[in-house]
């Protein structure tokens, strides 16, 4: 045993203290990451999410709110866009692929967008890849619903089940689509974005089931009879959509476009390029990060502090342990390099069990965060940097024994043989 | 024959007080020799083993310690003097209370590799140590705290001998001991001090023990400091 084995001997005896000041350690640097993981993550979790799709347009809005309720299902729409305009942008010639997406009904919380056929072959997630399906196909029949991989998951789906769709959004509605109760025909594989959190139909059965509707009620008897409307399915379609999601010819051609869209004479519209508007999105939530991030470093610096009260406090009931070892031959430098390796040990099993903390805390809040937002947080590995800060957390750590190890120094060079009570 | 230890002309206040706590013309020490130092509490004794042991330095004099001047040598070679021919008991607290008794002999060989090298096989030469001061193998293994006080400086007396060094120095380490236990510990203390061959500087206030000693002095007659006072 060398004189680490007896540094660690002596902490092993003040166990209970050490062990609560490493927990302490550990909380501050559990939150420090996981404020940091969470951040990187919930990020990657937005841009995952909409890929390949050059403009989102819309009624005009706020680009973020455009975003957040065209791409994530946050918020409502205040304004729809004409059939007419749809079909206008959708003739443009830099214009390779229109979806449009007519959102207002749920089901069971889950929202429900009519769309095109479009969206299934050119709607793009994460790396560019493909929307795929599970089981089953796009809808055939009129009353045909395909439903996100999350949808299936939690409400327990299987293809060929009947469901009922809801008018409006949210888990509350007071009023159903009762009369056309629609047959699953697909699951969609899982995405990991707000995609597995929605179901589909197409925009012939947003429109049948909305036909009577007015001011969000539906005047009684005025519902179309299934079988009718699957005879008119051809002529079938909404008067407006929600939003549109354009890829286009040439992605050069996407600032040209944009300004025309907001300087749409026909209608107020409004288009946003996504990778932008989520910066604006970062901008906007950008000082609650910083607010979080300075009291993640503040409690930090408390559990430092924290570290340093035990280390203080100890030194009055250890004085009689360095003066034996004193005695017995140890250098004053031996003595105070105990204290600083001993704040050292601390730091670093803070550090590390904090880590740990902060994964474990991601690897459970993650189911949370797909069900609840749709968002995939993946467990990965602390960044480069991150590791260069937790770095510095050790070295503040080291410095912080710096000061008990002074005094201790300064102590046994006073005390003499013994204690000079 | 130049003696082991040989003090001249010292002078030690403490920081902060004005007028020194010893004053020493002179007093010496021969090697092997066992000399009874009485000294009653404020006479300057624990002052003066601290600067035998060289961890505090006089403001003049001089400490000659095997052939060298503790007071020119720097605070590094003091202390490497001391963890190699110096072996200390204390009146109480002697031992690492959260260390088994073998390591707590053995301490002082992790502090100097030439005391290490004059004990061998360290370990074997602190079961020998405690074996020799009727210590039963059995109690090697626990923690220093969980003996008996009288057993505790037993354990600080085989701790001050391994690796046979030059001087032990005993503070009052029987005032914690009853009448009886007073006497086996210094019988086996003797002992083993002659077993090392080192010298033994015992200080103490009961002059009963006197006897013993090759050589009995009077600190307060040595400590002109005191005689002023």
């Amino acid at each position: 045993m060398n004189l680490l084995g007896l540094a660690w001997r002596s902490l092993l005896n003040r166990r209970f203290a050490v062990l609560l000041t490493v927990c302490t350690i550990a909380l501050s640097i559990g939150l420090l990451v996981l404020v940091e993981q969470l951040r990187s993550e919930v990020r990657q979790g937005f841009y995952r999410s909409v890929s390949g799709v050059d403009l989102i347009v819309g009624g005009r809005t706020a680009p973020v709110q455009l975003l957040l309720y065209s791409v994530f299902g946050i918020g409502d729409a205040t304004n729809d866009i004409s059939w007419e305009t749809y079909t206008q942008l959708k003739a443009l010639p830099e214009v390779d692929w229109a979806i449009p997406m007519a959102l207002g009904d749920s089901h069971n919380g889950y929202r429900v967008l009519g769309i095109s056929p479009a969206f299934f072959e050119h709607y793009r997630f994460g790396d560019s890849e493909h929307i795929e399906f599970e089981s089953g196909q796009e809808f055939d029949d009129l009353f045909d619903v395909v439903i996100g991989a999350q949808v299936a998951r939690q409400l327990d789906y299987e293809l060929g089940d009947q469901i009922v769709l809801a008018h409006g959004s949210g888990n509350v509605s007071l009023q159903g689509h009762d009369e056309h109760p629609f047959t699953i025909t697909g699951i969609l594989a899982p995405t990991g974005t707000p995609v597995d959190q929605q179901l589909y139909v197409s925009l012939a059965a947003h429109r049948a089931i909305h036909i009577g509707w007015e001011r969000g009620v539906q005047m009684p008897g005025s519902a179309i009879d299934p079988d009718v409307a699957r005879t008119q399915a051809e002529e079938l379609r909404p008067d407006a959509v929600t939003a549109i999601f354009l890829g286009l010819t040439a992605r050069a051609a996407v600032f040209g476009l944009q300004r025309r869209v907001n300087e749409y004479r026909a209608e107020a519209l409004s288009g946003i390029m996504p990778g932008i508007t989520l910066q604006q999105l970062w901008r906007i939530t950008g000082m609650a990060e910083q607010v979080l991030r300075v009291v993640a470093a503040l409690v930090v610096v408390a559990g430092l502090l924290g570290m340093l009260t035990v280390l203080l406090a100890t030194l009055g009931e250890r004085r009689r342990e360095m003066a034996i070892l004193r005695a017995n031959g140890a250098r004053p430098w031996q003595i105070s390099g105990l204290l600083v390796f001993e704040a050292g040990l601390i730091a670093a099993a803070g550090i590390a069990f904090g880590v740990a903390l902060a994964l474990s805390v991601q690897m459970v809040a993650a189911p949370w965060l797909l069900s609840e937002f749709g968002l995939h947080v993946g467990l990965t590995w602390p960044a480069a940097w991150q590791f260069g800060v937790l770095g510095l957390i050790f070295l503040a750590g080291l410095a912080v024994g710096v000061i008990p190890a002074a005094m201790a120094y300064r102590r046994t060079l006073a005390d003499g043989m013994q204690i000079r009570t | 024959m130049t003696p082991l230890l040989d003090i001249k002309d010292l002078a030690f206040t403490w920081p902060g007080d004005t007028d020194p706590v010893l004053e020493l013309g002179g007093f010496s020490l021969a090697a092997g020799e066992k000399v009874f130092m009485f000294g009653p509490s404020g006479s300057g004794k624990s002052t003066l083993l601290a600067l035998i042991g060289g961890l505090i330095r006089p403001q003049s004099g001089q400490i000659l310690f095997k052939d060298q001047d503790l007071v020119e040598l720097g605070g590094a070679g003091r202390d490497r003097v001391r963890a190699e021919h110096l072996g200390v008991i204390f009146q109480q607290f002697n031992l690492l209370p959260w260390l088994d008794l073998i390591n707590n002999v053995m301490l002082p060989c992790r502090f100097s590799r030439a005391r290490a090298a004059r004990a061998g096989d360290v370990k074997g030469a602190a079961e020998k140590l405690l074996a020799e001061m009727s210590l039963a193998p059995e109690l090697w293994r626990r923690r220093a705290d969980s003996i008996s006080v009288g057993q505790q400086q037993r354990v600080a007396a085989a701790r001050a001998l391994i690796g046979r060094p030059a001087l032990i120095l005993a503070d009052e380490p029987t005032s914690a001991l009853d009448h009886d236990r007073r006497l086996d510990f210094l019988e086996l203390l003797f002992s083993q001090v002659e077993a090392a061959n080192s010298a033994l500087l015992f200080v103490s206030h009961d002059r009963d023990l006197a006897g013993r000693f090759d050589r009995a002095v009077d600190l307060t007659d040595l400590n002109e400091a005191q005689e002023q006072a």
